[in-house]
């Protein structure tokens, strides 16, 4: 029989896979041969004529299709032992089947990676799955062809871990780096870099003769400079050190790193004199550099932490630096911002990025509104004592949380991140700033140059100014002080409106989100000096940078409380805070 | 939707003021059945669950007929996360309203407050919630994992499995985690773990600005040692941790988190794109397939009216302890609290995972442990689970001082027995 012996492709291929495919082969093999004995002894008695006439034909075909077919089997077999819940078995079946190079090897470690390959529970056969109705439409994992329609109830799913995850991206990388577009090719190498090994190595030396792209090329080029590192050749060695030179990844400084340990009994783990000079070198360069770019890093949090804190405080400044009333309820008008963006991506769930800038205008107005109305309804009543407004704002503020409760639950509402805020900015290897706080930083300017020049170039700043100087006077000039009052309260409640917009993208949107950053804003206010707003950026600003510098040798609960006694200090020594009012109006 | 809300509680008040009415006019027939869980304030939000869930559990005894051929009526209080109102709250169970047993507490200040309280009354008290452990009181029954139940494997799964070799262990500042981080380190210098490659740091509650420490964990775990962080993280703090972990492009596959604190009710109000990946340790998770659990979760969602309520952790406790409870009032014939105490030992219940939980001579549970990986619903793979069951272990073997305690309240009959000094320190909680 022919067709038993498989055919020197097979064999060829078998030889190269390693043991266990002949073996599998072979038994499909006589699977094959019992079929078609039990169908040839019926059919010799009956139509003996005609199966002699077929029987070349047949050969011929079995022929020209085994080395086809028995592939193919080896795949199909491979696939197969993914219906496992062994995480080991499926870490060696896709390292296999990344082997195999098989036409459908992608489509099926992309369905794995995806979380769409699932096994029959009756026959334990692979199927790639989509959604279609109550059920799922099937995909032959084997032969990629659609397989009819099935019942969610009769698959389990082929589940991935951490570990597989990375394995397989690695591994479908390894396919992306022929793909035309550039970047694509870039995040290939990267993630191969992640998992560097001969085999991943060897791709590369295979692809970088071909690669035409700048910034693919010196990728693959640090890549496979890294894996000389480890080459017998000091030469090499030492070429691959210049190479790296200047590379900020941490891959490349813990492997030079690695070359400069000394065993216990005094041998270095590079035995060359020059390979060691050059990674010595290299290493220190690498180390001054890394603290350049962590005292800017460093900078960069403190200015972060500190926009957040002008953002709460600024619509303060206005409320009580400006109009001296103490409003507790400063913090829910935040959250009621925080809130407004929640809604708002309720409406236009399909326009999340768009969301965040709708938010903005719409949270100025629900704050504001509210603002006007606590004025309108408590404050007015209560000029000139403080007291009494302290304890009636800190009623209000439990009124709106109450609100909030009642209507929203008391579980924190999820509020999307918008695309173009999440990820960072990646500057080298060693300097990163995540976008989230840039903007916020950004957005922090905008505002306080917005209500700068509200307040010193138009004329209901100078209205608000006036009144706050001297009422009397103004009065008596003919302003409406009480309409004046209501709307520099307005303003002040809608800029915490917009700063709880920001807020809501760092932090959780719940009922209790204003009560946490209350304190702080007073304490901004207070530092900066009240009644002026460059008081409240710069101590604001500050306050952030100081606190981050002591973070790391403090922890962040002693950095806080080192913050909070310096700034007791601070106004036992000057009241009046950074930037004290002069003038008449500060001597009242 | 609000107003059916406001009606519907309406609809309950009226219930269970008709309830209390009818109550006092047939208190004899009853047993009474302590509910102290906070329905406002700070935690209000987990622990309003789980009175639901004891609400439940009592209607499903009472259409099987009851206890003894009585009735169970629920008392419910609220000690508004007040850690000095649960004190009060329990005194007012147990001596007004003379319970036969209370269900309740969540966090460990809560049950250390109302400890004292529960021994001077002789009360019953069953703690569904994991916690820190070095405590075996005669009067209470951890239903919850103790640290051996859910750190000391976790840690085991990244070392063995993930080849774990340096760790972040974040907590919040607070009595929980301290403990557990404590002994944790404890354990980790057990195994070998060099002091360099072991980074502990604390946030204040409801900490939202991580990116100084997030950048601190990405340089500590970019030293060529495959990096973990062990997380007793504790509620809010979360959510923005796992956000700059994402923004920072740490991803689950370099940097795992494993969280002792985050489980399905946590994740149903947040976006879990950026947790994708991310580990929790627990002894149960909702998306166990077996058909007790599917049973559980039908009748939760039904009685909760909600299809989308989630089922926890803590929930699957309360079960276990009352089924516990009811079975050894049935096999005392009493609910005498010391007589029920006696008949507890040994008692066994099917847990949800297809496990038998059984109450231990030191009062903690037998329970399988369970390691899953965030889905993007919000649900949780099971990557990694004991080959059978765990003991509890009231007091850890790896801390000094604590090794050589022993709990067992039936042949020393002492919460706290030194086993060098043979003695008992008679008093279990000072």
């Amino acid at each position: 029989m022919p067709w038993l012996s498989p055919s020197p492709m097979t064999w060829f291929a078998s030889k190269w896979r390693g043991q266990h495919f002949p073996r599998a082969t072979s038994t499909i093999g006589i699977k094959r041969l019992t079929i078609n004995k039990n169908y040839g002894e019926r059919m010799v008695r009956l139509r003996v004529v005609r199966w002699m006439a077929s029987f070349v034909l047949v050969i011929g075909a079995l022929a020209c299709t085994a080395a086809y077919a028995s592939t193919h089997d080896g795949f199909a077999e491979t696939v197969a032992r993914l219906a496992t819940t062994n995480f080991k078995t499926k870490g060696e079946v896709v390292d296999e089947l990344a082997e195999m190079r098989h036409p459908n090897t992608r489509a099926v470690l992309n369905a794995l990676l995806e979380g769409a390959l699932y096994f029959r529970k009756a026959d334990k056969h692979v199927f790639v799955v989509e959604k279609a109705g109550e059920g799922w439409a099937l995909t032959d994992a084997v032969t990629m062809k659609a397989a009819g329609h099935g019942a969610t109830s009769e698959f389990t799913k082929i589940t991935t871990n951490n570990g597989l995850r990375k394995q397989l991206k690695g591994a479908l990388a390894s396919f992306a780096l022929t793909d035309p577009d550039p970047d694509v090719r870039l995040a290939a190498v990267n993630e191969m870099m992640r998992t560097l090994d001969e085999d991943s190595a060897a791709i590369l030396r295979k692809r970088i003769d071909e690669e035409t792209d700048r910034a693919v090329r010196a990728a693959m080029l640090s890549g496979l400079a890294l894996a000389d590192l480890g080459s017998a050749d000091a030469d090499t060695r030492l070429a691959a050190i210049n190479v790296l030179e200047g590379d900020l990844s941490p891959e490349v400084f813990n492997r030079l790193a690695a070359l400069l340990e000394r065993s216990s009994d005094g041998t270095y783990a590079e035995p060359d004199e020059r390979v060691r000079t050059a990674a010595e070198a290299a290493v220190n360069s690498i180390k001054s550099k890394r603290s350049f770019y962590a005292s800017i890093e460093t900078l960069f949090f403190g200015l972060s932490l500190g926009s957040v804190l002008v953002l709460a405080a600024i619509g303060l400044a206005i409320t009580f630096g400006v109009m001296g009333v103490i409003n507790m309820a400063h913090g829910e008008l935040m959250m009621l911002g925080a809130y407004t963006t929640y809604v708002i991506q309720l409406i236009m769930p399909k326009h999340i990025d768009a969301s965040v800038l709708v938010a903005i205008p719409a949270a100025f107005l629900v704050s504001g509104t509210v603002g006007v109305l606590i004025e309108r309804g408590v404050v007015r009543f209560l000029y000139g004592r403080p007291l009494e407004t302290l304890l009636a704002t800190f009623g209000v503020s439990l009124i709106l949380q109450q609100v909030v409760r009642d209507v929203f639950t008391a579980n924190n509402r999820p509020v999307e991140a918008p695309s173009w805020m999440s990820g960072s900015l990646q500057i080298n290897d060693a300097l990163s700033f995540t976008y989230n706080r840039l903007y916020v930083v950004l957005f922090m300017l905008i505002v306080f140059f917005v209500l700068h020049f509200v307040l010193k170039r138009t004329s209901l700043g100078l209205k608000v100014r006036a009144v706050s100087m001297n009422r009397p006077m103004a009065k008596a000039m003919g302003v409406r002080t009480e309409w004046v009052d209501a709307l520099t309260f307005g303003l002040g409640s809608g800029i915490a409106g917009v700063a709880g917009v920001a807020l809501s993208q760092l932090t959780n949107v719940g009922p209790n989100l204003g009560q946490s950053y209350i304190i702080d804003s007073f304490m901004v206010v207070v530092f900066g000096g009240v009644g002026n707003l460059w008081g409240t950026l710069i101590g604001g600003m500050s306050l952030g940078v100081v606190n981050q510098m002591l973070e790391p040798y403090a922890g962040a609960v002693l950095a806080k409380i080192f913050v909070l006694v310096a700034l007791i200090l601070f106004i036992q020594r000057r009241p009046r805070g950074l930037f004290p009012q002069k003038g008449r109006a500060a001597e009242t | 939707m609000n107003r059916k809300r406001i009606l519907g509680g309406l609809a309950k008040i009226a219930a269970a003021m008709a309830l209390v009415a009818a109550g006092a006019a047939q208190a004899a027939d009853t047993i009474k059945v302590g509910v102290l869980h906070s329905l406002s304030g700070t935690m209000a939000i987990s622990e309003t669950t789980l009175k639901d869930t004891v609400l439940m559990l009592i209607e499903e005894q009472n259409k099987r007929g009851g206890v003894l051929g009585k009735k169970l009526e629920a008392v419910v209080v609220d000690p508004a996360s007040n850690w000095p109102l649960f004190a009060e709250k329990a005194e007012q169970l147990l001596v007004k309203d003379k319970v036969a047993v209370v269900f309740g507490c969540w966090t460990s200040v809560s049950r250390k407050s109302v400890l004292p309280v529960f021994e001077k009354n002789n009360g019953l008290l069953f703690y569904p919630v994991q916690y820190e452990g070095e405590e075996s009181s005669r009067n209470v029954f951890y239903t919850g994992a103790a640290p051996n139940q859910q750190a000391i494997p976790a840690v085991d799964y990244l070392m063995n499995d993930v080849g774990v070799e340096r760790w972040v262990l974040a907590g919040t500042d607070y009595v929980y985690p301290r403990t557990t981080n404590k002994i944790l380190e404890a354990y980790l210098k057990a195994k070998g773990v060099k002091q360099e490659d072991i980074m502990i740091n604390y946030t204040p509650f409801g900490h939202s600005d991580w990116q100084r420490i997030v950048s601190d964990i990405k340089k500590f775990g970019s030293a060529g040692k495959k990096t973990a962080v062990v997380s007793t993280i504790n509620g809010d703090a979360n959510v923005p941790f796992y956000k700059e972990l994402g923004n920072q492009k740490i991803s689950a596959e370099d940097i795992p988190v494993v969280a002792f604190s985050v489980g399905e009710e946590e994740l149903s109000g947040i976006d879990t794109k950026p947790l994708v990946g991310h580990l929790a340790a627990w002894n149960y998770f909702m998306s166990v397939d077996t058909p007790a659990n599917a049973d559980f979760i039908k009748k939760w969602q039904t009685f909760i009216k909600n299809p989308k309520r989630v089922t926890n952790d803590p929930m699957e406790a309360h079960m276990i302890g009352f089924n516990m409870w009811v079975k050894a009032v049935e096999k005392a014939k009493t609910t005498d609290v010391d007589k029920v105490i006696d008949a507890m030992i040994g008692i066994e219940v099917p847990n949800l995972t297809g496990g038998v939980a059984k109450m231990l001579p030191n009062h903690h549970l037998t329970k399988p442990v369970l390691i899953g990986e965030v889905r993007a619903d919000g649900q949780f793979d099971v990557v990694w689970q004991t080959d059978g069951l765990v003991a509890g272990d009231a007091w850890s073997d790896f801390l000094e001082g604590s090794k050589d305690i022993e709990a067992d309240w039936v042949t020393l009959k002492c919460g706290n027995y030194n086993t060098k000094t043979k003695k008992c320190s008679g008093q279990n909680y000072e």
